[in-house]
């Protein structure tokens, strides 16, 4: 089984979101995604300082397998990015949860978290797809 | 559920991720298909492949029957063991199969795609009818591919005797030796053995390759392994609607004897004559990643990519492609999701025994 850390919110497209002490919106992919995407090769990140809308495309994943679509959890700009996926996208894989973050977003609106799964409804939501 | 070969609880104990290949429970990585490549490109690898299809044809007619239904000349295997790659084709020139036909002192031994056996089954029993011949499917039987720089003395040192005999062996030659057919041929653009043997004895050799070191490997490191190799993947790079000319087989095709009456011969004379699609590599130098059915965009017109991945070789993406006859190499362009990205147009393959063969200045 994956792992769906409990302190986090998460989009059932498979991005985890995390509220920062200083107010700002850490995202990546789940666990879970990860392992349905095998080998991470290349990361496509958002620009810094570019505008995101919560649901709104945000980058792209390609694996050895597949390519896939990142997805802005919440509406903001992105103020930092994981510059580290440039040379060691394996970050992705070996560390979903940390290293492996994709980027940073100043939210908007921060009751966008609210409208987000928590761990339970996420796992809930990818039991579903099998 | 579906088929099993009998190396599924071997799979499962090696943490094996299972997924479903043509029907069949196969394992797809083991953890990680980049490392798996590795490790087949530097040192040794094991596939298990008994999901593929052996059929033995024997008979007072067989090289007869074998002239007739492949594109390439069985006449050409003077040796016992030695071995040939060639497309079987429709009366159209399109290829129903490829498959290696062995040469062996009972008569021949096919090995085709699993995906494929009943119509090869089917084609291969309605064309046998004329002629004297007994075809016999193998499902007994077991298939390990290993693989890699270090793969052939590991196989030689387990061989209980043939240590010799088998380091001496050429490419696409085979040995029988105690019950096992050991043949000097694989998919991976390593050299290497794909051993057949008693599926009751699979797991015994499986394991003694473990512990010889040889690290087990799934269908994905197979795929990007064959594609840096520049060979194709029957179902993707070929079908029967595309000929062995337009899938980079041409090489496979036995022209000589003229008087030769092959299934497909005069389809393929035509295509010859008036032209036809071929089949190039592709090397994208840019982050990105090529996949099947994206769009190629030519001078000429559109062409298509039949397999692109990721090559971990050479940390760039890679695609075998087919595109309109008379294409100008120098401004061919990938439609990567909506984006056109230039590509350098190659002769495949990409990699051969753990080199690149490509330019990445």
């Amino acid at each position: 089984m994956t792992q769906i850390p409990k302190e986090l919110k998460y989009a059932s497209t498979h991005e985890w979101a995390r509220l920062e002490e200083d107010g700002t919106v850490t995202v990546g992919i789940t666990d879970h995604a990860q392992d349905l995407l095998g080998d991470v090769v290349f990361v496509e990140l958002p620009e810094l300082g570019s505008e995101m809308s919560a649901g709104g495309e945000a980058g792209v994943v390609e694996s050895v397998k597949a390519a896939s679509d990142i997805y802005a959890p919440v509406s903001g700009v992105v103020v930092e990015i994981n510059e580290s996926l440039q040379d060691t996208p394996e970050l992705v894989n070996s560390d979903p949860y940390h290293d492996g973050w994709f980027f940073r977003i100043k939210p908007s609106d921060a009751s966008d978290l609210d409208d987000l799964l928590d761990a339970a409804g996420y796992q809930e939501a990818c039991e579903e797809e099998h | 559920m579906g088929n099993r070969t009998p190396l599924y609880d071997a799979h499962i104990a090696a943490r094996g991720k299972i997924v479903d290949f043509s029907g069949w429970d196969m394992p797809i990585h083991y953890g990680s298909q980049l490392d798996e490549h590795r490790v087949v490109r530097e040192h040794a690898g094991v596939f298990d492949v008994s999901h593929m299809t052996i059929v033995d044809v024997t008979g007072a007619d067989a090289t007869r029957f074998l002239r007739r239904l492949l594109a390439n000349d069985v006449a050409r295997l003077v040796t016992t063991g030695k071995a040939l790659y060639t497309a079987m084709l429709n009366e159209q020139g399109g290829v129903i199969d490829d498959l290696i036909v062995y040469l062996t002192d009972f008569g021949y031994r096919l090995v085709v795609n699993c995906g494929t056996r009943e119509k090869d089954l089917s084609w291969i029993g309605q064309n046998a009818s004329a002629f004297e011949v007994q075809i016999e499917e193998r499902p007994e039987l077991a298939m390990l591919a290993v693989q890699g720089p270090e793969a052939a003395a590991i196989v030689a040192q387990l061989s209980d005797g043939a240590d010799e005999a088998l380091l001496g062996l050429g490419n696409f030659y085979s040995l029988f030796w105690k019950g096992r057919m050991y043949c000097r041929t694989g998919y991976t653009g390593e050299d290497g053995f794909e051993v057949i043997l008693p599926g009751s004895e699979a797991e015994g050799y499986w394991q003694a390759l473990l512990a010889a070191g040889v690290k087990p490997c799934g269908l994905g490191a197979r795929d990007t392994l064959r594609l840096e190799a520049g060979m194709n993947l029957y179902g993707s790079d070929m079908d029967e609607s595309v000929s062995p000319l337009e899938a980079g087989m041409g090489w496979t095709i036995a022209w000589k004897p003229e008087e030769r009456d092959f299934i497909g011969r005069a389809a393929l004379e035509t295509q010859r004559r008036v032209g036809h699609r071929l089949q190039v590599g592709l090397v994208l130098k840019e982050r990105g990643v090529m996949r099947g059915h994206q769009r190629v965009d030519t001078a000429v017109g559109d062409g298509e990519i039949t397999s692109g991945s990721f090559s971990p070789t050479l940390g760039v993406s890679i695609a075998l492609a087919r595109v309109p006859a008379k294409m100008e190499a120098s401004s061919v362009r990938v439609d990567i999701r909506g984006k056109l990205y230039s590509v350098e147009v190659v002769k495949p393959p990409f990699v051969r025994q753990g080199k690149p063969l490509v330019s990445l200045d």
